[in-house]
């Protein structure tokens, strides 16, 4: 395969991975807003600054409300962050590796970007925002299945793989990284409000909350959580579910390629970050610095997968 | 045109009954409510748009993607057409791989006086790189597009022969999947030859074509300037249909003398690149040094024997305008026969009886950039304001030998389906034709364009122009 094209479907499925990861988190905020009148500025600022675009919407926007928030995650084309930016890069992707792609995974993408540009093509109306932010999901939804059921197990699948697990990890690493204070013991007492708001709200990005639910019957603590979205391999936006699947989409580009290269150690290193550790371990060592050594890695990780399958000259 | 000429009409006699090709077709329409061919016209444009079968058009701001107007009407030739058409443009095929190697060996043609030399040596087309190399195979045109237009019932003429890199078989090839989907009831009525099979066929063509060096299956990749490029769509479905690598200049590079690809697994040499990129761009070491889109060294590879590049180099001459008028010649001198299809009387504005005729003849004629393609830089006199007669008159004057200039042909017609029921509009046809040592194939039918205006003669796409399914009939 060329390294053009393999670095094209990699940067698809991250950014298809992103468009998604954005509508979760402005679907959670948007929700806190609703149900939460305390919420207001702060949350929207700290979805802004998990997606990456804090400093960008300030440049733009004096004060941070919800409307030119949520205008400017879902529909600003100046905003490289935006859902709409990010779907459009996603189809270039797609168009410059249509020859990797089946029939069915090009016209849903190709599907996806024309429902959302339309979508997109005024400014979202309250009312309208949760059947957006459903479609985004659902469109990338569909995707997915059409990757699953249709395309050839090989290095194709593979590079599409290691590119939506390397953003998902890195998604749900930045939601810990804003909220990670909020998930250390304090000396309040569990359970305050606000602290359940908090908790609800990192649930919720991560599209975990009915899982988490239903795994610990009530027993809801920031320790939980955040052993939940780190430790727990079940759960398929935690960081050791992501690495799990990382390390298998490297070994089968070593089996098929018949080699391995210096990305396949650094993960299996980062693994064993994940894997010997318990959520006791990691918090008693610093959670923040933790969740911030990760991120580097794991962008690390990226750009060895870049090097070592030629993705550029 | 005055009011007065008739066309011939595809469809329909004078007497308005059904053309036998049709006669099947008419029948069915009589069933269809015009409602319900509406109705699948929206659906045929919802498919391409999925598919994502559009074009860029250059120079527009709005850099978005549009469809190419699908017209759901068939264009419908009978078996018989279609041998005799076959027959002329292999003949014609022939006679241009046959022209192309003399003309960059021997020279035969020359000396034997049957075409001026200047129009060779002065030819900005004719490439001097190629002089003594011989393409592996011997094939100069792995693929041509020969443009028909049609003005009787046995009237056929070849407007140009297009030797370059012809586009638009993508065209061809999705308007018959599109209407197989929307007309499933009228192919297991109507026995329509199969074209599916083209890009099998060209892959197959290519790999024919691998120089002697390579071993194994040859590899295949198409050459593309990019996801910019107006033909973008049609590099990567040809690429997709081959089970070939759709590359851009910066994926290759010249390794131990061969042309290679940076793969995840290094770099690997390329057997065969079916290059859509003019011969101009494709090296900036041996021809345009600011090309950012060739291989540097791809022509020292090609002329060593390393590579097989489709088209070759230099085949420009062949389709030039210039060179048209001569191809009965042409035909005659390779083949010694006479040319099957004919040639529409071209005046060769550079020699000055012609210039006189076409100045004083301007209103009626058509008149052609030499080098130009696309339909830009091209007068359809009946059609032209007074003012864009006087603008042209002076271009002509400035630099006659860079027109030609044809009458107006009527073109024939077939109907389009238009907001209040059928109407007739002006049509072409391009066959495509793949060229391997042993072989020549030509694709049954070919890519119909149509002027989807009333009354225009101008077919390209890049003018508004529309396309068609193209039926050939079983016999």
């Amino acid at each position: 395969m060329l390294g053009k094209t393999a670095g094209g479907l990699f940067w698809l499925s991250r950014y298809l991975e992103r468009s998604e990861n954005t509508a979760r988190l402005v679907e959670a905020g948007f929700r806190m807003a609703l149900t939460r009148a305390a919420a207001g500025e702060d949350e929207w600022a700290s979805v802004l600054t998990t997606v990456g675009c804090l400093n960008a919407y300030r440049a733009k926007h004096e004060t941070i409300a919800p409307n030119s928030a949520v205008d400017f995650l879902l529909r600003d084309k100046t905003n490289p962050m935006s859902v709409y930016s990010v779907m459009q890069m996603a189809r270039d992707n797609a168009r410059a590796t249509r020859t990797a792609l089946t029939r069915e995974v090009w016209e849903a993408v190709n599907d996806g970007w024309m429902v959302l540009k339309e979508m997109l093509r005024r400014p979202v109306a309250q009312a309208d925002l949760p059947n957006v932010l459903s479609t985004v999901r659902q469109q990338s939804a569909l995707v997915r299945g059409a990757l699953q059921g249709t395309m050839l197990r090989n290095d194709i699948f593979s590079f599409s793989r290691i590119g939506s697990l390397i953003e998902r990890a890195d998604n749900t690493a930045r939601i810990l990284d804003v909220k990670y204070y909020v998930l250390l013991p304090t000396g309040a007492p569990v359970g305050s409000s606000l602290d359940n708001v908090q908790w609800e709200m990192i649930l919720r990005s991560a599209s975990a909350e009915s899982s988490f639910h239903w795994l610990n019957a009530g027993n809801v603590t920031p320790k939980a959580i955040a052993e939940f979205l780190i430790l727990d391999a079940r759960m398929p936006r935690s960081l050791a579910f992501c690495y799990d699947g990382l390390i298998d989409s490297l070994r089968e580009l070593g089996v098929e390629y018949g080699d391995t290269r210096p990305s396949h150690d650094l993960a299996a290193k980062l693994e064993a970050r994940l894997t010997g550790r318990t959520i006791d371990n990691i918090i008693d060592s610093g959670l923040h610095e933790f969740i911030r050594e990760f991120i580097k890695a794991n962008a690390a990780l990226a750009s060895q997968v870049e090097q070592d399958y030629r993705f550029y000259e | 045109m005055g009011g007065s000429t008739v066309f011939f009409d595809e469809m329909r006699g004078p007497d308005e009954s059904a053309r036998q090709p049709y006669a099947e077709y008419c029948a069915w329409l009589e069933s269809v409510k015009i409602n319900e061919l509406h109705k699948k016209s929206r659906e045929a444009e919802t498919f391409f748009r999925r598919t994502g079968i559009t074009f860029n058009v250059y120079g527009e701001k709005d850099a978005d993607e549009r469809l190419i107007p699908f017209d759901l009407v068939p264009r419908i030739i009978d078996g018989k057409e279609w041998r005799l058409l076959v027959r002329g443009i292999e003949q014609r095929v022939k006679a241009i791989n046959a022209f192309l190697h003399d003309i960059y060996h021997r020279q035969e043609i020359l000396r034997a006086g049957r075409i001026p030399e200047h129009l060779i040596a002065n030819n900005e087309a004719f490439l001097p790189e190629m002089i003594g190399v011989t393409p592996p195979g011997g094939v100069y045109t792995h693929i041509v597009g020969v443009d028909l237009v049609r003005t009787g019932a046995n009237e056929f003429y070849v407007l140009e022969d297009n030797a370059r890199t012809p586009s638009g078989v993508s065209y061809m090839l999705e308007n018959r999947e599109t209407m197989l989907k929307m007309f499933p009831e009228l192919f297991s009525q109507i026995k329509v030859q199969p074209i599916s099979n083209y890009p099998t066929l060209l892959r197959r063509s290519l790999g024919k074509c691998a120089p002697v060096r390579s071993e194994g299956r040859p590899t295949v990749a198409v050459l593309t300037p990019g996801l910019h490029n107006s033909a973008y769509f049609e590099h990567a479905f040809l690429a997709d249909q081959m089970g070939a690598e759709l590359v851009e200049g910066h994926d290759l590079r010249v390794v131990d003398g061969r042309v290679a690809m940076r793969t995840t697994q290094g770099y690997q040499p390329v057997d065969v690149l079916y290059r859509r990129i003019d011969d101009e761009y494709i090296d900036p070491l041996n021809f345009n040094r600011s090309s950012m889109l060739g291989v540097p060294g791809i022509m020292d590879v090609y002329r060593s024997g390393g590579i097989t590049l489709a088209n070759a180099p230099g085949t420009g001459i062949a389709d030039d305008k210039a060179i048209y008028s001569y191809m009965p010649d042409i035909v005659e001198f390779y083949t010694g026969q006479t040319a099957i299809l004919k040639n529409v009387p071209t005046y060769r504005c550079s020699e000055a009886d012609s210039l006189k005729y076409v100045l004083e003849n301007l209103h009626e004629l058509v008149v052609k950039e030499v080098h130009g393609s696309g339909g830009y830089g091209m007068l359809v006199g009946p059609a032209a304001s007074k003012r864009e007669l006087a603008a042209f008159r002076a271009k002509l004057i400035a630099k006659p030998s860079n027109y030609i200039a044809q009458p107006t042909l009527a073109l024939s017609t077939v109907p389009v389906l238009t907001r209040s029921g059928l109407a007739p509009r002006h049509v072409d046809l391009r066959p495509y034709v793949l060229v391997s040592p042993d072989n020549i194939d030509i694709t049954p039918g070919g890519l119909t364009r149509v002027a989807m205006k009333q009354g225009s003669l101008v077919v390209n796409s890049s003018q508004g122009g529309g396309t068609k399914d193209t039926w050939v009939l079983e016999e």
